[in-house]
């Protein structure tokens, strides 16, 4: 025996039904080498198991309630070999984008599921990208974010696009200002800034980005600088590109 | 093709000429120069041939649109036409005058007509604006008829879109998944998946058979909403609940078939697999003062982002009751509460029986 056929596996199902769970439990079975840690009905219970078992494989469901199984690999980041299994095709490409070592579709076979299980083994150890590239290429090109989702500890928030307040960048991180909260997020302004739709938020200095909506008036600050007050009383920073973006936008909205 | 140079319409035409010839016949013969015979030889046979002269007007007609051209140049044209050839027409007269004039019994014919020839030519000009107003009506008649008959053709169309949409129901996924759910059945509980096998095959062969129909007894969509709604509970379990309230006098309801089928699928598709925790999808239906009024209603996730499919299958179904009901048939949709709501009214067919 070869020390990876040794090695114990440690396995994750996602899916909201449970007779589909159940196939993948069953045609694991055979492989005594893989050991199901624990099985998750949705997104939520999915980010929980990835902190408590560390899985190294995970099965994981496209279509489920609240956060879909693009949103669980963005939030659990690296350290898994994914499997999507889906009735959809249409998924395919995204998942491959977000480097999933293979993509079966429902109705699941015996013969797809050994090949899919033969790629993810030869595929362990291997690094997968930063958490920050899953999220970045997990986005449908041209389309706008509809929701950003967070990540504190185990505890997994949305946040509507339509309710986030204003993005402050932090070092590596982004809080986020929604409902006079601030979450916590890893990823760049820039890259958050690209996923935004540019008609609704403004890169109004070199950290914040603001909700136009929220904007309730522009006051001098200092000599070359301006604040932006909003709805909320927040004051934000706005600096003289920002300004003139801001005056861009809102001459296209008049 | 001129359009009175068929055979039956020219009759017609012809005839039509009959009593202009006698109006111009007692005309011409009025000033007291002409006397009745005379004012008949010439009379007729001009009549004959301006007859057909006069079908020329409908090239005219054709060419110079009422819509098209402006009214200064339309009137220019037409009666600058009317005066050439109401002149060319005045001139054969006066060449069969001088014909008959030769002749011994009508000596001195062409002095006595030079007096009426103006009138002659009067008579040409307003026969000849005359034929052309009448070209005119044959024109939008025409227009018209095809119009109607474009519009009976684009309702055929839009019946067999109608029907290709029905056709395209059938969601492949909802497919996908069920046979998932039977594959897993087989080691579990063969039986249960033998079950759902049949289920799915009758729901197979109702959504085939209801969609050939034009109009469907409420009964049956329901039978087919139980079939679907039970293969989808086998596959979400305890999320999924169903409740219905159908008032006995509605199942003998027509309505066109798999109207709520989508709906109802919506309603699990958009709401129940989209809560962790399942719900319910209530279905309502009530018949009274003649008119139908279904509710299907399902517990939603109203963070959850908005969905294109499931609005392009409202849209669907919005566009189906207009058609075949017009202004008679509403479809509202309500997102107040707990539920998403759609409500949908339609004119009560079908005897009431229950």
């Amino acid at each position: 025996m070869t020390s990876s056929q040794q090695k114990r596996w440690r396995a994750l199902i996602v899916d909201d039904e449970e007779l589909a769970r159940h196939i993948i439990r069953e045609l694991l079975q055979p492989h005594t080498e893989i050991e199901v840690v624990a099985e998750c009905a949705n997104g939520f219970e999915a980010v929980k198991a990835c902190a408590e078992h560390r899985p190294d494989l995970i099965f994981l469901d496209v279509q489920m309630p609240k956060l879909t199984g693009f949103d669980v690999l963005e939030l659990i980041g690296e350290g898994a070999s994914v499997i999507f299994v889906t009735a959809y095709d249409q998924y395919a490409m995204r998942a491959f984008e977000v480097h999933a070592v293979d993509y079966l579709l429902k109705p699941i076979g015996k013969k797809r599921f050994e090949e899919a299980l033969e790629r993810a083994k030869s595929r362990l150890g291997e690094k997968t990208p930063s958490a920050q590239k899953l999220a970045d290429s997990a986005r449908p090109p041209q389309q706008f974010l509809e929701r950003v989702v967070v990540k504190d500890g185990t505890r997994v928030t949305l946040i509507p696009i339509a309710k986030l307040d204003y993005v402050e960048a932090q070092d590596d991180y982004v809080a986020l200002a929604s409902q006079g909260k601030k979450h916590l997020k890893q990823q760049t302004i820039a890259s958050l800034e690209a996923c935004l739709d540019p008609n609704c938020f403004v890169r109004i200095h070199r950290s914040y980005i603001v909700n136009l909506e929220r904007v309730v008036r522009i006051e001098p600050y200092g000599k070359d600088s301006r604040l932006a007050i909003l709805s909320d009383g927040a004051r934000l920073p706005v600096s003289r590109t920002g300004y003139a973006r801001l005056q861009s936008l809102l001459d296209e909205h008049k | 093709m001129h359009p009175l140079l068929t055979r039956n319409r020219l009759g017609y035409y012809l005839l039509s000429w009959i009593p202009l010839a006698v109006i111009l016949i007692f005309v011409m013969a009025a000033g007291g120069n002409l006397s009745w015979l005379e004012s008949s030889i010439i009379v007729i046979p001009l009549c004959g041939v301006y007859a057909f002269i006069c079908l020329s007007a409908w090239y005219t007609a054709k060419s110079a649109s009422i819509q098209r051209e402006s009214a200064l140049r339309f009137i220019v044209v037409h009666s600058m036409a009317a005066f050439l050839i109401s002149a060319l027409w005045t001139a054969l007269g006066w060449a069969l005058v001088t014909a008959l004039s030769r002749t011994p019994s009508f000596q001195g014919l062409n002095q006595r007509f030079s007096r009426q020839a103006p009138i002659l030519f009067a008579a040409g000009y307003l026969l000849y604006l005359l034929s052309v107003a009448s070209q005119y009506v044959i024109l939008s008649l025409e227009a018209s008829r095809e119009a109607e008959a474009r519009v009976m053709e684009t309702n055929i169309l839009a019946r067999e879109a109608e029907l290709k949409a029905l056709k395209v129901q059938i969601n492949p996924h909802f497919l996908f998944n069920s046979l998932n759910s039977i594959s897993a059945l087989t080691s579990i509980d063969p039986s249960r998946a033998r079950d759902m096998c049949v289920l799915l095959g009758d729901f197979l062969r109702m959504t085939l058979g209801l969609g050939e129909k034009d109009l469907v007894r409420f009964s049956e969509e329901l039978e087919l909403l139980q079939k679907y709604l039970a293969i989808e509970k086998i596959r979400f379990g305890e999320r999924l609940i169903m409740r219905e309230t159908i008032q006995a006098e509605s199942k003998s309801c027509l309505l066109p078939p798999l109207l709520l089928q989508p709906l109802i699928e919506n309603a699990v598709k958009h709401g129940i697999a989209g809560l962790p925790e399942g719900g319910e999808v209530r279905l309502s239906c009530h018949r009274q003062d003649g008119r139908l009024d279904i509710v299907v209603e399902n517990s939603w996730d109203p963070d959850a982002p908005p969905r294109r499919s499931g609005g392009l299958g409202l849209k669907n179904v919005q566009q189906r009751l207009e058609a075949r009901y017009g202004k008679d048939a509403n479809l509202r949709v309500n997102t107040e509460g707990p539920f998403f709501r759609v409500m949908l009214s339609i004119p009560a067919e079908g005897e009431e029986r229950s």
